[in-house]
């Protein structure tokens, strides 16, 4: 075994065992999962029954409210007294008030509730009286309903691109750009981390004085590329991890509450509501499906769209690249100084193309293939964020192919430039170094 | 001459200041070699091209008349001056990882490793953390490091800085059965004292150039100062005044009765005239002559004096 690899062994190994590691292994992925389960289970658990008492002074729409899965309506007579009095007995949650003026005094309205009003239900109850209003407004203007309703047009356009080869997919923007943040901010985070955890290693050898020793036995860049490696190593197992244990989490869930993953609407209100609904509320019903049925479909074949494979592929080649590129600076700037807070002044331009990354990506996903996103997914500083942001959307391999080239030849730079700072610095100690001397470093022989 | 080490006229530019000029050395095989001078001088930047820490700018290294390779390393031991180890890291596993930078073999390197553990007591301490083990503890690893794989060249820096003194003589005895056994030493100091003992070659380095090189006997005699010290009791015909020129009288000073006078021996005159001189004087109850030591040397290399040739009459 050559000597950096058992320095790459040693690097992975003492991490690996870290119960940090252990923690963010597992942690990760849980976080990872609950941010697509957590907001659906929450829909789910929330919205308990909640009774709300209806007292209609104006007899107007008491009988307009439909009970849905989780609100159900009761009317109570128009005394309010009897019904707060019900609510307090605990046999309603809410009593909505509506005053006999309240048709041309919307503003009267009132909900009363015991606890702190279900907000949902608030929604419901202001979305319903608003249809009401509207229609009984527009009855009053001599328009038929009906012809309101047919006026109503879902518009949902189709985005398709045509591939250069002719073929036809279809465009999910949505889902692009939420992948297309998500890997953004990833690489982000994982150069950020694991770059820093490169300093912070150098800066250990450093400052513990076992590097001279080290040094004696193999050459300084070995030392440098033995962590590099090593760390970068650690990055992608727990990378994979994640995405192994993520997919694993969401699939036994899926398993295990499938109701809860099911993205079609309640067929049972369409066929029981259907026997006494006309002919064209029944169309409008099946419209109302149908759309439904789309945007679940539309959800899964955009995720289907999306090239998993090509995706993983690409965030492994991009962290990789882009973390060499950087960890071999944060290694330069640990071997540099002699204490943590030295860092700071070295840090700044490193981080800035970093942060200009993230900010940048933004401007990235509302248009992809302008020239600002070009050109950031070009420069090697830049391209591992920006890159990998612009891949949910579809970017030619020409332009894949010159990125990684040039990732590639960048991180080879830096490697080199950091290894001739490396090589002194980690030998120089209580001289405070100013980009002076790293210059002179850097052109000595 | 049989050299383990040879340096050749090797220079070393840093930016703004001269490390090493032109120094050559040559360092016999199995001897204590000493590399003394002060701070600054340009040891410790030597060891590190010896090591190949560093490059020279100019010069060549040769190691048994092979010129310097890197696979060389394997057959050095190197102690730095500032030194230690991973804090949060096994002391067992450390030291098997570090072994196998010197190119040992893992199974071999534990099976050393667990001998010199036995032997300082420390095999308890195998499976803890560096940090948990006491500063003492901690250098007879770091001792251990630098031996274990039975280097031919051991080059200590400023080896017993830090050590505490039942350490150091630890040390001391072990580093002597290396030499028994083929190894060659280097120990570079500023603290002259510390390894006159146990050198028996030295070289001097001052402001970045060798100024002085030799076996430490042959320069001791070099160095001869010719002082000597006598006690003579009873001097009852000492007038204090030296009748001729044959000797110079540095210091007296007298005792309960007994006189002690410092005398230089100048020119072509001999120890015999002198004691000649002094048995004319009274009783002699001592008479030595005053060795100088390396430091002393040092100062004469430097200065163009020896400390002890001060003039100067002290009353006790």
């Amino acid at each position: 075994m050559s000597k950096t690899a058992t320095i790459v062994k040693r690097e992975f190994l003492t991490r690996v065992r870290k119960r940090s590691f252990l923690v963010m292994t597992i942690l990760g992925p849980i976080l990872m999962a609950a941010i697509i389960i957590v907001p659906v289970m929450v829909a789910q658990l929330s919205d308990s029954d909640y009774a709300v008492a209806i007292v209609d002074e104006s007899q107007l729409f008491f009988d307009r409210f439909e009970d849905t899965e989780n609100v159900s309506f009761t009317p109570v007579g128009t005394n309010i007294e009897h019904a707060t009095q019900l609510m307090h007995d605990g046999r309603f949650d809410a009593v909505l008030h509506i005053p006999e003026i309240a048709f041309q005094a919307p503003s009267s309205l009132r909900l009363f509730s015991a606890k702190s009003v279900n907000f949902s239900a608030k929604l419901l109850i202001e979305n319903i009286l608003k249809l009401e209003f509207e229609s009984l407004k527009l009855s009053h203007a001599g328009i038929d309903e009906e012809v309101l309703r047919s006026i109503e047009t879902p518009i949902n356009i189709q985005a398709i691109r045509i591939k250069d080869d002719g073929e036809l997919i279809t465009d999910y923007p949505e889902i692009s750009m939420g992948l297309s943040l998500l890997s953004g901010f990833l690489i982000y985070i994982f150069i950020f981390l694991f770059g820093s955890q490169v300093l912070r290693g150098v800066l250990e050898e450093k400052t513990s004085r076992i590097v001279e020793i080290i040094v004696s036995s193999v050459k300084p860049i070995q030392l440098m590329m033995g962590k590099v490696i090593g760390v970068g190593m650690v990055g992608l197992t727990q990378f994979l991890i994640w995405v192994v244990l993520t997919f694993a989490i969401i699939g036994i869930f899926q398993l295990a509450m499938p109701e809860m993953f099911r993205f079609t609407p309640d067929e049972e209100v369409f066929i029981t509501s259907s026997q006494v609904l006309s002919a064209e509320e029944m169309e409008q019903q099946k419209a109302y499906i149908q759309q439904y049925d789309t945007m679940a479909g539309q959800l899964m074949e955009g995720l289907s769209a999306i090239n998993f494979p090509v995706m993983i592929l690409s965030f492994v080649f991009f962290f990789l690249g882009g973390y060499l590129l950087y960890a071999a600076l944060f290694a330069a700037i640990g071997s540099a100084v002699d204490n943590e807070a030295d860092t700071q002044q070295f840090m700044l331009p490193v981080t800035v193309p970093l942060l200009l990354s993230i900010i940048m990506i933004q401007l990235i996903i509302s248009n992809p293939s302008g020239p600002v996103a070009f050109w950031l997914s070009i420069i090697p500083l830049t391209s591992p964020v920006i890159m990998m942001a612009r891949i949910p959307f579809g970017v030619p391999y020409a332009e894949l192919a010159l990125s990684a080239v040039l990732l590639i030849m960048g991180f080879m730079a830096t490697t080199w430039l950091a290894a001739r700072i490396y090589r002194t610095g980690i030998l120089m100690y209580g001289k405070k170094s100013s980009y002076k001397e790293l210059w002179k470093w850097i052109k000595h022989t | 001459m049989d050299a383990l080490l040879r340096t050749e006229q090797i220079t070393k530019q840093y930016t703004g200041h001269l490390a090493l000029n032109q120094v050559s050395i040559q360092v016999p095989a199995q001897s204590i070699f000493g590399l003394l001078g002060p701070n600054g001088a340009g040891k410790t930047t030597l060891i590190r091209i010896i090591n190949q820490i560093i490059g020279p700018d100019q010069g060549r290294i040769y190691i048994e008349n092979k010129p310097l390779r890197p696979g060389h390393v394997h057959q050095i031991g190197y102690l730095p001056e500032e030194r230690g180890l991973y804090k949060k890291m096994a002391v067992g596993e450390q030291a098997v990882y570090l072994a196998r930078l010197k190119g040992m073999k893992g199974q071999e390197a534990k099976r050393k490793l667990r001998d010199w553990f036995e032997k300082f007591d420390l095999m308890p301490w195998w499976n803890k953390k560096v940090e948990e083990l006491s500063k003492g503890m901690q250098q007879k690893v770091q001792f251990i490091i630098t031996v274990l794989h039975a280097p031919k060249l051991l080059i200590f820096d400023e080896p017993f800085s830090g050590f505490d003194p039942i350490n150091v003589n630890l040390l001391k005895e072990e580093i002597l059965r290396l030499r028994r056994e083929g190894a060659t030493i280097i120990f570079s100091t500023h603290n002259m004292a510390s390894v006159e003992e146990l050198c028996d070659h030295i070289a001097l380095i001052n402001k970045s150039e060798k100024i002085l090189e030799g076996e430490v006997r042959q320069i001791k005699k070099t160095f001869a100062s010719r002082i000597y010290e006598a006690e003579i009791e009873q001097a009852t015909n000492w007038s204090g005044e030296i009748p001729d020129k044959r000797f110079t009288l540095l210091k007296t000073s007298s005792h309960n009765g007994t006189s002690i006078l410092r005398l230089k021996i100048e020119g072509n005159a001999t120890t015999n005239e002198l004691l000649e001189f002094l048995l004319g004087l009274g009783n002699i109850s001592n008479f030595q002559e005053l060795t100088p030591s390396m430091n002393d040397i040092f100062i004469k290399k430097v200065t163009g004096k020896f400390p002890i040739e001060a003039n100067g009459n002290t009353e006790e």
